[in-house]
């Protein structure tokens, strides 16, 4: 059964239409959240919590630069050998008794999942969070195919209930009040009014049991693979997702391939810094490791293990040395949630799987750097996401070079041509100076007229009068 | 910023062959027009002992960005020479200069406000406060948000004006909650962004440049 509105589709936007529709999407998007002032100071308020508990947990490391280095050089060495420690994992999960599938696309990976689903005679699937599973429009491909699924994660599954996409890609319905979820619960599953977070997770969890029971599929992601044991690591608060992998008939686990980590050691530098840097949690409350189905003796478990693993244009990240290490990221939200963007515009604003600023670096990459380069524009660089990054990936470098890479491979003309015109003037100091001239005797008449650019900045700031002399003059005159 | 320097007994200079350094065209993703700006800008500044800027977001693009920029050219080297030459003012003043009173007086309550490529770019959080904390009749208080960006981030500021401003007032709002006479900052842009969002919304605080507070001395 399916609680609910099926789940939005991600991905409204089909670029092939309008080449400009996702930019101008998002900036009527951006525009209007921004007007939005109270939810704004909700998304801050409740990322206040985070930085005070985060900030404690970051103090309990002896050096937390430290733990930085250390959680980059594992994923560092694990991103520059996955053709080596591929391979070792897949072997060690297959001797566990479990069953790789590889997918080139998200297409291949659908139908793989689907093909699985019917293999299995599967009536009803539960799922744990996955993002993997959110990029490949997983659930909206299972309903049409008549399956019915259901989101186990509280979060997911309010966003299910609500029909939308994950706001945010750890705290999916960080944007929801308390009053809303209850009124979203009294009307879906008929449960009397709450204000409290206790008894709405229990209603959700009440709701949920009976479906852990029937469903005869569990869909899950994977945080890691481990490629020294074949095991599949999975970190969760609530519990939901060692009940989607353990209670059905069947487990599929989707993962990216550079989920992949050496071995335990490394994942035990992994598993603090994603509950900290993401959740300002010591630990997150159940780090689980899965090693293969229910072996013989063995009182539960499923009876099949499968694990799709998806490429989806990471093996291009991984062609592209200057961007490889943005395939280190663990998907904490740490970025996201330091950003100053995505605190103004909010979740939907981006219009991808991936928001927040790793998202505006990846998703050119998933999804064509013409359509998604707007992503990397709208960022003042201020780098607060690479300084909150636990495995140290230079995210708001990587912006600077999707912008490059854009403007080379489709410039703007008329923006080229300013630029060009800018470089004719400033490698000249005398037409640098008639230029300064030129700009300080004409701004009062410009802010008149008010330009494309100027009009902009005038919609909601002053800009002073111009100075009466320039640098050089003065600084002639002082000597 | 030339006054402070010469009363502390340096010989300043200013070439007027220098410009631009070319940020905004590299932050907008033309580098090969940028490194043209670039590849003049290390020979105008070649054989200055110090190379000392007003301006944190222009001394990270000379710092950080031209040896990365100019890497392969020509100039790769004096791009590396020029970056170990390269200091923000305050930064200057503290870290190399090993001074942190310069005999200012400056009878306000004041806030600093870090500029994102000093901070987290040229690594400067310290040096602008120890010398603040040294001018005489200074009061120096923080905001709550006072690593958070004001939005200007050059041409972001004009093609997304709206998130640019929703960014002057989170920080601006920060600034103002402080009831501080001025808004220090070492960056004439982010002068720009927030004098301009304050004065929209008339409020009071303005900003000031550090130069300006260290070079009021009480004589």
């Amino acid at each position: 059964m399916t609680p609910g509105s099926p789940t939005a589709d991600p991905h409204p936007v089909h670029e092939a239409e309008d080449p400009h529709l996702a930019k101008k999407k998002f900036l009527h998007d951006a525009a209007e959240h921004v007007r939005d002032t109270s939810h704004r100071a909700f998304v801050r308020k409740a990322l206040g919590g985070y930085y005070t508990s985060r900030d404690t947990q970051k103090a309990r490391y002896r050096d937390w630069e430290q733990a930085r280095d250390a959680a980059s050089l594992a994923k560092w060495s694990a991103v520059n050998r996955l053709d080596e420690l591929l391979p070792r994992f897949v072997a060690a999960f297959e001797a566990n008794g479990g069953k790789v599938h590889w997918a080139r696309t998200a297409d291949e990976a659908r139908d793989i999942i689907l093909g699985l689903l019917r293999a299995v005679k599967a009536k009803a699937v539960i799922k744990s969070k996955c993002m993997t599973s959110e990029e490949i429009h997983l659930n909206a491909a299972m309903e049409q195919d008549g399956y019915g699924v259901v989101e186990s994660d509280l979060g997911e599954f309010i966003q299910q209930l609500r029909g939308e996409p994950p706001y945010h890609f750890v705290f999916p319905c960080m944007h929801v009040r308390r009053d809303e979820i209850s009124d979203l619960f009294g009307k879906h599953l008929g449960t009397p009014p709450t204000d409290s977070p206790e008894e709405l997770t229990m209603i959700a969890r009440r709701h949920m049991r009976r479906l852990y029971v029937d469903a005869d599929v569990g869909i899950t992601g994977a945080n890691f693979l481990v490629a020294e044991t074949g095991q599949i690591s999975i970190t969760e608060n609530e519990g939901n997702a060692r009940l989607t992998a353990a209670l059905p008939r069947v487990h599929i686990a989707l993962a990216g391939i550079e989920k992949v980590v050496a071995n335990l050691d490394d994942l035990a530098v992994l598993l603090p810094m994603l509950a900290t840097a993401g959740a300002g949690q010591p630990m997150t409350c159940y780090n689980t490791l899965y090693a293969g189905p229910r072996r013989p003796g063995e009182c539960d478990g499923p009876e099949e293990m499968h694990l799709v693993l998806l490429d989806n244009s990471r093996t291009a990240i991984l062609a592209d040395p200057e961007q490889r290490d943005s395939l280190h990221c663990i998907r904490c939200g740490a970025c996201l949630n330091v950003c100053p963007i995505f605190k103004n515009v909010g979740g939907f604003t981006y219009g991808t799987t991936y928001q927040g600023p790793i998202g505006s670096v990846i998703t050119p990459h998933l999804r064509g750097l013409a359509d998604w380069n707007h992503l990397s524009g709208a960022s003042s660089l201020c780098g607060a996401c690479t300084d909150a990054c636990p495995v140290r990936i230079d995210i708001h470098h990587h912006l600077l070079h999707n912008r490059r890479n854009a403007a080379r491979s489709t410039p703007n003309r008329l923006e080229r041509l300013g630029h060009r015109l800018f470089v004719t003037v400033a490698s000249r100091p005398w037409l640098y100076a008639a230029g300064g001239a030129v700009f300080r005797n004409t701004l009062w008449l410009m802010k008149k007229l008010r330009p494309p650019l100027l009009r902009d900045w005038l919609a909601t700031r002053d800009l002073p009068p111009a100075p009466p002399r320039s640098f050089r003059s003065e600084w002639r005159s002082r000597s | 910023m030339a006054r402070v320097l010469e009363r502390l007994g340096h010989a300043c200079e200013f070439r007027p062959a220098q410009t631009c350094c070319g940020q905004p065209s590299f932050n907008a993703g033309y580098w090969d027009e940028a490194r043209t700006v670039a590849s003049r800008a290390v020979e105008v500044f070649r054989g200055a002992e110090a190379v000392v800027g007003p301006s944190g977001s222009c001394v990270a693009m000379m710092r950080v960005f031209y040896p990365q920029l100019l890497a392969g050219t020509p100039h790769e080297a004096a791009a590396l020479d020029l970056a170990t030459r390269t200091f923000e003012f305050g930064e200057f003043l503290v870290d190399k200069l090993d001074v942190t009173d310069v005999g200012a007086r400056f009878p306000h309550k004041v806030t600093y406000h870090d500029g994102c490529h000093g901070l987290r770019e040229l690594r400067i959080k310290e040096a602008p406060r120890k010398l603040l904390r040294a001018v005489q009749d200074l009061e120096l208080v923080e905001c709550d948000e006072a690593e958070s960006c004001c939005g200007f981030g050059g041409l972001f500021s004009v093609k997304y004006p709206m998130i640019s401003t929703a960014m002057a007032e989170v920080k601006g709002s920060s600034l103002v909650r402080t009831a501080c006479d001025y808004i220090v900052s070492s960056d004439p842009t982010c002068q720009l962004q927030l004098d301009g969002w304050l004065s929209r919304q008339r409020q009071k605080p303005r900003t000031i440049h550090l130069a300006e507070v260290l070079a009021g001395a009480d004589t």
